[in-house]
């Protein structure tokens, strides 16, 4: 083989590997920011007993931490780890082991597609930070991100019980119901950027969020796009007031009822991940990405520094948004699944349709305006 | 005969139908909730007051002279409802200078805290004072056999509590002025 191909190879591996410790973390802390949140929300203090045994000597920063609970993650991992692992005599073996996987390996894989940053080299040549810049960007998100529910569903069939089958059930019915209107509802966006007149084109995330810069974000342009695309994230990543197959008060907590040890713990890092990923997805689509306020150019000069603080600027919007996920889910109840699968048959869809309509006459106006 | 008013209700306007007004205040009570003042008690290291009236542990207390105050009627143990106490009697030696005029006190005396139900019968039938429900509410042990007190664990709990009778005292001095019983 090429030697310069072997080269790329490593290089591209190491990159996927950085990027999936990297989310996988982020999740993982996720998990905690989820804990502390609610329980700031409840009136208490959520985890501030762990802390590794060196971090408690240092005389302040190691008490704050403490009372972080910064260390709680690295615990709880711990504890999936050295759990008991039970597996049921009712179950089906072989899906049983796969849907934890099946459920994992989708959530991991839409971050392939997702730019994070860009760096600009000395010659002022302009390279996206993203793993494959694949100009069918979107497209790809909504094909990988949607299998995700065959995890969920293969681990309630194959738990061969009633409570995992029902949530399973529920999952795929509402993954379907609001598949549809997520993708009605980014299409006005597409729409939009690739008028004619427009500087960018194409299906790729990396020219969505360069057409935010120095413009308005597209989550003013277009409100009610970006609100239907939320409504049908919060379905789409299971989270309260969509959280169906889980409803782990009707449920007895759903689909991974009959999981437990590492399994369960990667049904739940896989929840955590999809979160992240969404709020990422939303942060590039709707936020503006890496680039720094709507109508203003980004402050920082072009090079590493710039970049760098363009990806923290975009994980700063991508937490904000994860926190908007949390506050929610400790604010609202759950949906009865009747109402979840009438909101997003009879109400999301016809709206995304509409809004598709009215973007579709708009842009064709617009267009006429200009030719003229 | 009282009427029924059946009351009309207000139609819903089309942004209450939407739910997102209602969405939003709740998104802003959740919110400030957030920076409110905390209500947990950071338990090992704080605890909670305890009221009066507080039925604890069962203990055995000894008098300001901290001489056994049971006699071992077994009362608590006859009124104790789920069968907690037991109590051996034993007699006081006639020479015992501390307690003369007592008869009788406990040889052994279990209270089984695995049966025990916290209700405080016997704090209330003991004629002698000798058995409180105190303020220790968190006990614990690794074996059935670590949960049942004994004597002397019963009175390391109990310790010593303000007596306002003295008993034995008056029945001491009623004694040598003539007037025994």
């Amino acid at each position: 083989m090429d030697i310069e191909l072997i080269q790329m190879l490593a290089l591209k591996v190491t990159y996927a590997v950085v990027m999936v410790s990297v989310v996988m973390s982020i999740a993982g802390y996720t998990v905690l920011a989820e804990r502390k949140v609610c329980a700031w929300m409840q009136g208490r203090v959520g985890p501030n007993r762990t802390v590794l045994p060196f971090v408690s000597a240092i005389p302040i920063i190691g008490p704050f931490l403490r009372n972080l609970g910064i260390f709680q993650p690295l615990a709880d991992g711990l504890k999936f780890l050295f759990k008991e692992e039970i597996v049921p005599g009712h179950v089906n073996k072989f899906y049983y082991y796969l849907s934890p996987i099946v459920a994992l390996v989708p959530a991991l894989t839409t971050m392939t597609v997702l730019p994070f940053g860009e760096f600009t080299n000395a010659e002022g040549h302009t390279t996206p930070l993203v793993l494959a810049n694949v100009d069918l960007g979107i497209l790809f998100v909504f094909a990988i991100s949607s299998l995700g529910v065959y995890g969920i569903v293969l681990a309630g069939w194959s738990s061969n019980s009633k409570y995992p089958f029902l949530g399973g059930i529920r999952s795929s019915a509402q993954m379907i119901s609001y598949e549809l209107a997520m993708g009605l509802s980014v299409l006005p966006v597409f729409l939009w950027v690739n008028a004619p007149g427009m500087t960018e084109s194409g299906l790729s995330l990396v020219s969505i969020v360069n057409s935010q810069e120095n413009a308005p974000w597209l989550v003013l342009i277009q409100p009610f796009s970006a609100f239907l695309f939320l409504i049908a994230l919060f379905a789409e990543t299971n989270r309260l007031p969509f959280d169906m197959p889980e409803s782990e008060t009707d449920l007895v907590g759903g689909f991974h009822t009959e999981y437990g040890s590492f399994k369960f713990g990667i049904f739940f890092v896989a929840e955590y991940a999809h979160v992240v990923i969404g709020s990422a997805i939303f942060t590039t689509l709707f936020l503006g990405g890496w680039h720094f306020l709507p109508w203003v150019a980004d402050p920082w000069a072009p090079g590493l520094i710039g970049s760098l603080l363009g990806v923290g600027w975009f994980l700063a919007k991508t937490f904000c948004l994860i926190f908007f996920f949390i506050w929610v889910r400790w604010t609202l109840p759950r949906f009865r699944y009747d109402q979840v699968m009438k909101l997003g048959w009879a109400k999301l869809l016809p709206l995304a349709l509409v809004n598709l309509i009215f973007y579709v006459i708009l842009v064709t106006y617009l267009d006429q305006a200009a030719a003229s | 005969m009282i009427k029924t008013v059946v009351m009309e209700r207000k139609p819903l306007s089309l942004s209450e139908r939407t739910y997102l007004p209602q969405i939003a205040s709740g998104l802003k009570t959740t919110f400030s909730n957030l920076f409110k003042k905390k209500v947990t008690l950071q338990y090992p290291e704080q605890r909670p007051a305890i009221p009066r009236g507080y039925r604890g542990v069962p203990t055995l207390v000894k008098d300001p002279n901290g001489r056994e105050k049971c006699v071992s009627c077994q009362l608590c143990e006859f009124v104790c409802p789920p069968k907690a106490i037991r109590i051996t009697p034993g007699h006081v030696p006639e020479d015992d200078e501390e307690r003369s005029h007592v008869e009788k006190a406990p040889e052994e005396f279990e209270i089984n805290m695995l049966r025990c139900i916290y209700c405080g019968y016997c704090e209330e039938v003991c004629p002698e004072e000798a058995i409180f429900l105190q303020e220790n509410y968190s006990l614990s042990g690794y074996s059935r056999e670590e949960m049942i007190n004994n004597k002397e664990e019963l009175y390391e709990l109990g310790g010593t509590l303000p007596d306002k009778h003295f008993k034995w005292d008056k029945k001491k001095a009623d004694e040598e002025s003539g007037n025994a019983h």
